[in-house]
């Protein structure tokens, strides 16, 4: 027991070994793989040809490459900016009123309800929209029908002007709970006697929502946006279910592209391309957020 | 005037309670949609509209659709999956957690950080070597491919989130237990796991319910009939019986049904979960 503290923590190597060794197996190695793909010309079999960085020459005049990151970009209003908005508002609302004037109990069973669509796989809830957006019989057709405003029915998921609105709709939807159940858990940990004063100091409502409230849970905020831009960037399921990208390139996204790529038109070297492209668009942006989140604490 | 605040009051107390209801049955309603037109024939939902509440409940719809889709094989499938994932990339992730976290690894902010860059990697950059990988070594259209891959990928941020448990772990216990003569191995199972089973079941859950909910690499993988998974079903489903729409939604219904007994035996652990792994 002469080296107490240091030596008694020594020795743990070989706990991380299955560990690193599935890492390097099934992620590192084909991490790798897939950049040094993305500088061949493959279809899969036979031998792959170096080409240098002609896939991303090629990605960077492709105009579906640049559909698909715009689409991308919408999916983070849809599943970051706008979830993150609303939730915040939800949660609050839910926090401060609800549960103050109809008990605690009310306030979870609609957190619950609203968190619900979460815990279904994506590819579902793609199959449960479009069965929604179905042209004739579809139920927000049959709604809008009901309310009289015929004119406003169309064929959502498949014209052009309303596709990408369509799975924007469905996402908010699918998303909302999230941000609200991460907020109204930061909410409680907030001291009640700083609203108590800024009470007494004559603060109305939204004073203290921007004052305190935004101000305290700005970690949370700051993981809600980083975790739903990163799956904004990620998505592929509710595309594949619901529009396979189209119609045309209307709701083409990143991920979606690269399996096209891959297992449909056999340019595995383009498909890794735009793969490897998606990939440091995410990594540089958590990079960036966590710098600037740390940057920040300092 | 005091009557009329408390008029105000009760009045904007239920209209906010009102307005949130109808928010509520908003966001609830797919799932009612859902289930409705599961339970109508073909010639009732052409007839009565897709928002009418079924005449009777009809079972034939999903009676055939689950016998169409082979649901029961489905269903074990999803569920062995699941399962051996959730045992694996917990067990994978308390290794290497207990390595990182309590002792004392030269390279560890590194290895977290390769832990951290693996969480928010997309499958796509990974999809074409795995599935040339698993073609050459025979482990293509096999579960077990499924498996592992999912079972890495969790544990990465199963790794993650467990260090930051145990690295503020109690540390006179550890030097306790080490100065009565327990090895690694008695400490870890006897005195970390222990102490840590709440962490440990709440990543269970997620892993299950990750993986339940997985699709693109079930979809690359598992190409034969009788090796997918519930949602990978309903997309299949979907794309074989475009025109018609009860059992559309009948296949809807059933990939959405064990979720919502999953929410029902999982609720707490879930909103318990999601908001750990935020902070953390």
């Amino acid at each position: 027991m002469t080296h107490k503290g240091s030596s008694l923590y020594r020795g743990y190597a070989l706990f991380l070994l299955p560990g690193v060794l599935a890492f390097l197996v099934l992620i590192l190695f084909p991490f790798l793989a897939n950049i040094g793909l993305s500088f061949t010309k493959w279809s899969g079999v036979g031998k792959p040809v170096w080409i240098g960085l002609a896939n991303y020459e090629r990605a960077i005049s492709d105009s579906s490459f640049w559909a698909s990151f715009k689409n991308n970009l919408l999916l983070i209003v849809a599943m970051t900016i706008i979830p993150t908005i609303v939730g915040l508002f939800l949660a609050a609302f839910l926090f401060d009123y609800i549960a103050d004037k109809f008990g605690q109990g009310v306030a979870s069973i609609f957190r619950a309800g609203f968190y619900l669509p979460q815990i279904i796989p994506l590819v579902v809830a793609g199959i449960v929209w479009r069965w929604i957006y179905q042209p004739q019989w579809g139920a927000l057709n049959g709604l809008l029908r009901f309310l009289g405003l015929d004119s406003l029915a169309r064929p959502w998921l498949g014209d052009h002007s309303t596709a990408m609105y369509a799975v924007m709709g469905m996402m908010v939807w699918f998303q909302i709970g999230y941000p609200l159940v991460i907020f109204m858990a930061a909410l409680q940990r907030i001291d009640p006697e700083l609203y108590e004063a800024a009470a007494l100091d004559g603060a109305s409502w939204l004073q203290k929502f921007f004052r305190i409230t935004i101000h305290l849970i700005r970690p949370e905020i700051a993981v809600v946006v980083l975790t739903t831009a990163i799956h904004a960037l990620k998505i592929f399921a509710p595309i594949y279910s619901m529009t396979r990208g189209g119609p045309g390139k209307a709701t083409i996204v990143a991920s979606y592209f690269s399996y096209q790529n891959f297992f449909e038109r056999s340019n595995v070297g383009y498909g890794a391309t735009i793969a490897t492209i998606l990939t440091l668009i995410i990594v540089l942006l958590t990079i960036g957020f966590i710098l600037a989140q740390t940057r920040r604490e300092e | 005037m005091v009557s009329k605040s408390l008029i105000a009051d009760g009045v904007s107390k239920s209209l906010s309670l009102v307005i949130l209801i109808v928010l509520l049955l908003a966001v609830l309603s797919p799932f009612a949609i859902i289930t409705f037109n599961t339970f109508k024939t073909e010639a009732e939902l052409y007839t009565r509209g897709p928002l009418s509440l079924p005449k009777s409940l009809d079972l034939t719809t999903l009676r055939e659709t689950w016998a169409r889709v082979d649901y029961t094989t489905k269903l074990m499938n999803s569920l062995v999956i699941s399962t051996a994932v959730a045992f694996l990339a917990v067990g994978l992730s308390l290794l290497n957690a207990y390595a990182l976290g309590i002792g004392q690894i030269r390279g560890r902010a590194f290895l977290l950080v390769l832990f951290i860059l693996a969480i928010t990697l997309p499958e796509e950059v990974l999809a074409y070597p795995l599935y040339y990988f698993f073609k050459s070594v025979g482990l293509y259209n096999t579960r077990l491919a499924v498996i592992l891959v999912l079972t890495v990928l969790h544990a990465s941020y199963g790794t993650y989130l467990l260090t930051s448990v145990f690295s503020v772990f109690s540390r006179e216990l550890i030097d306790a237990a080490m100065i009565d003569g327990c090895n690694k191995l008695q400490l870890l199972f006897k005195i970390i796991v222990p102490l840590s089973k709440p962490s440990l079941s709440v990543l269970f859950v997620f892993f299950f319910i990750w993986t339940w909910n997985a699709f693109f690499l079930p979809l690359i993988f598992l190409v034969s009939n009788t090796k997918q998974t519930v949602p990978l079903a309903a997309a299949v489903f979907q794309t074989q019986h475009e025109t018609l729409l009860t059992p559309q939604s009948a296949s809807a219904f059933l990939g959405v049904l064990p979720c919502l007994i999953f929410f029902v035996l999982f609720q707490r652990t879930l909103t318990k979960g999601i908001t750990v792994g935020a902070l953390k």
